[in-house]
């Protein structure tokens, strides 16, 4: 299928075109119509009058002519001057011809008559409109018939071409003219501004729709529309209304949903702490006590120390998790020494003899100290799990911040588990299903990160992988 | 009010209540627990123990409430015990007076570590009296006065000032003050820092807003120097 050609317009300039195309066309047909009947009424009427005239004329004079009566002397010129002299008039030219002789007007000849009309004025009386000189003419042309002695009506001879000026009309017929331009530039202007006007009240409902849809996409779901009248853009509004309020009421759910769940976890993660502190307690103990157990039961007490262990990171990630997701994690900012912050939070772990640390001297930001120790705690945590040694960890001053670079020598992340890495409880390799890890460390780094209005990324290197932070100057 | 060396405990759930007990025996300490903050007050007004630990969340009073209560008479160290790092009850428990506070679950060692920064003795100079103004810090003795009259300082608060004194006129960073005064190693919380300097302040300040002795240096640190 040929795809539709695109209209280059907008709604409104479309409305608007077909709305000026109607309005025009509808009152150039009206003005023509009615220009065309003026036009042949206000001509048949001079036409009419101007034979009638000449007719009457023509009828009242009494010279002689033709086939003469006995007695009857053939016309002289000065009578025939004289008769052309009574068809004529103000507006009118007349030419006589009797036998060869023409006797010409002052401003026309017979030449201006046309051919056709000069042998059909012989047999009949013909009128017909000519354009001489740029003037129109309404000419007319016959030949008296007189009646002869043995009673037949005979043609008398004479031709009497009469013009009638139509200048009159032209001009009456172009103030007509003139006014129905106006009153047709009027209707333009008048349908112009109706195109306008109507697309307006199409177009603003539909606008306002369309900003109340991007609104509601940007997540203002209380956005309603008002809905006038009963048209379909009435309908449509009030569609577009029950649509939101089902979204804002689906989208409540789901967030109740959500808080619940999140709650839950938080409680969850309180209510484990208590059994994890009393456990915790008696850790030392067990330890010391294991040695002096055989080998089974010693090794079951090791295997629940470091169960304890395990669990002890999961419930505190699980915490800080649950933290950032409530929006109650603030930043408390303190200037920092880079160098130190590193190196006090790789010996607390006991890192520091797997880690190559690189830090400028003095190189000092402000930041949430307890936040920058568990962004960089996690990452080389992770970095010393996963990947292989050295695990180096550099940072520097750039023009914007603070950039910190932890780097493993690992077989790296597959590219496929790229996106994901930072998505909770994922884990890079499909059949590793335990791990000292909680699955929460690289997002709970990356939320602290960003908690700073920083961010941290992840490349693939050869070998390794390379997680880069980067926290802006506050 | 005999003085007997020892820890009290006040934790309401039985077994973190026995397994601290438990811990902090082996370790070499006398502890006595309670479950409940009166009895814990009631006990330390009968037998003076040489430091307090102290749950936040209790039945009945709770242990900032206890902290505030044991404050008023005495100025023995307490530390408490929260269930959040960064929580608003560590804030309102460090100026109801606590020395210091772990997080649960603590691991027996770092609580031992804390204790024994917290109950580590002052080491006095020999007689050595400096004063300020009416502001007279006895080295000799450990003991500080204004206009005579004698001001109780907890151990910490006495470690701090003193701290602060040795090095006068120059600032002193958080992290150093945590290192020397309450013995942590690590990015630790400068909370407790500025919630002792407030106390500190609140003793030996004319006006505590306005401080003469112990000034802030935004983003760094305290500095000590004397009008």
């Amino acid at each position: 299928m040929k795809p539709l050609r695109r209209m280059p317009t907008g709604l409104r300039t479309r409305l608007v075109i077909t709305f000026t195309l109607v309005a025009v066309t509808a009152s150039a047909l009206v003005a023509g119509i009615g220009y065309q009947l003026v036009r042949n009424a206000l001509i048949n009427r001079t036409e009419r009058a101007a034979l009638s005239d000449v007719t009457r004329t023509l009828e009242q004079i009494t010279v002689p002519m033709g086939d003469l009566w006995p007695g009857e002397l053939p016309p002289t010129s000065e009578e025939l001057a004289e008769v052309q002299k009574t068809l004529g008039g103000p507006g009118r030219e007349v030419i006589v011809r009797y036998q060869s002789t023409v006797y010409p007007d002052r401003n026309l000849r017979m030449d201006d008559v046309p051919g056709e009309m000069q042998g059909q004025a012989l047999r009949r009386l013909v009128t017909q409109r000519a354009v001489i000189d740029g003037q129109v003419w309404l000419v007319i042309g016959t030949q008296p018939h007189r009646t002869a002695r043995d009673g037949t009506i005979q043609p008398t001879g004479m031709t009497v071409f009469v013009f009638v000026s139509l200048v009159e009309e032209q001009r009456l017929l172009a103030d007509l003219r003139e006014g129905l331009a106006q009153a047709g530039a009027i209707t333009l202007i008048i349908g112009l501004t109706g195109a306008l006007l109507s697309a307006r009240r199409v177009l603003l409902p539909v606008r306002r729709l369309g900003a109340a849809a991007r609104a509601l996409g940007a997540g203002h779901l209380d956005t309603r529309l008002p809905v006038h009248g009963r048209d379909e853009l009435a309908r449509l509004s009030a569609t577009f209304n029950d649509t939101a309020s089902a979204l804002e009421k689906s989208v409540s759910e789901l967030r109740s949903l959500e808080a619940i769940s999140r709650r839950f976890v938080a409680d969850v993660s309180h209510e484990l702490r208590t059994p994890l502190t009393a456990m915790t307690a008696v850790t030392d103990m067990l330890r010391e006590e294991a040695e002096r157990l055989p080998g089974a039961p010693a090794e079951a007490v090791h295997l629940v120390l470091h169960e304890i262990e395990r669990l002890r990171v999961l419930v505190a990630h699980l915490i800080e998790a649950s933290h950032i997701d409530a929006g109650t994690a603030t930043l408390r900012l303190e200037h920092v020494l880079i160098a130190d912050a590193i190196c006090d939070c790789l010996e607390m772990r006991g890192w520091s003899d797997q880690v190559r640390v690189n830090v400028s001297e003095g190189l000092s930001i402000s930041l949430d100290p307890r936040r920058f120790d568990l962004i960089v705690a996690n990452l080389v945590g992770n970095a010393l799990r996963h990947g292989e040694p050295p695990v180096m960890v550099t940072a520097r001053g750039t023009d914007n911040g603070l950039e910190v670079k932890v780097r493993d020598h690992g077989k790296g992340i597959p590219p496929e588990a790229m996106p994901h890495v930072f998505d909770r409880f994922f884990k890079a390799e499909a059949g590793r299903t335990r791990s000292d890890g909680s699955g929460l460390g690289l997002s709970i780094a990356r939320a602290n990160a960003q908690l700073h209005g920083g961010t941290i990324s992840v490349r693939r290197q050869e070998p390794g992988t390379l997680f880069t932070v980067w926290l802006p100057h506050s | 009010m005999c003085r007997v060396a020892g820890i009290l405990l006040v934790e309401d759930d039985p077994s973190v209540r026995t397994g601290l007990e438990l811990a902090l025996t082996r370790q070499g300490h006398s502890v006595t627990a309670f479950s409940t903050g009166e009895e814990a007050l009631d006990h330390i007004r009968a037998r003076r123990p040489e430091i307090v630990i102290l749950d936040v969340m209790l039945p009945g009073i709770d242990g900032v409430e206890v902290c505030r209560r044991i404050r008023r008479l005495d100025q023995l160290p307490v530390i408490l015990l929260t269930a959040r790092g960064d929580d608003l009850d560590v804030v309102v428990g460090l100026e109801a007076g606590a020395d210091d506070y772990v997080v649960k679950p603590v691991e027996p060692r770092v609580l031992d570590a804390r204790i024994r920064a917290v109950l580590r003795r002052v080491e006095s100079a020999s007689s050595d009296r400096i004063s300020f103004g009416d502001l007279v810090i006895d080295r000799g003795a450990l003991k500080v006065t204004q206009a005579g009259r004698e001001i109780h300082l907890t151990p910490t608060e006495l470690r701090l000032l003193l701290e602060l004194v040795r090095h006068p006129g120059q600032v002193l960073n958080r992290r150093y003050l945590l290192r020397v005064v309450w013995d942590h190693s690590h990015v630790a919380d400068s909370r407790l820092v500025d919630a002792c300097v407030q106390r500190v302040r609140a003793k030996i300040e004319p006006v505590p807003a306005e401080p003469v002795f112990i000034h802030t240096v935004r983003g760094f640190g305290y500095r000590f120097s004397p009008p």
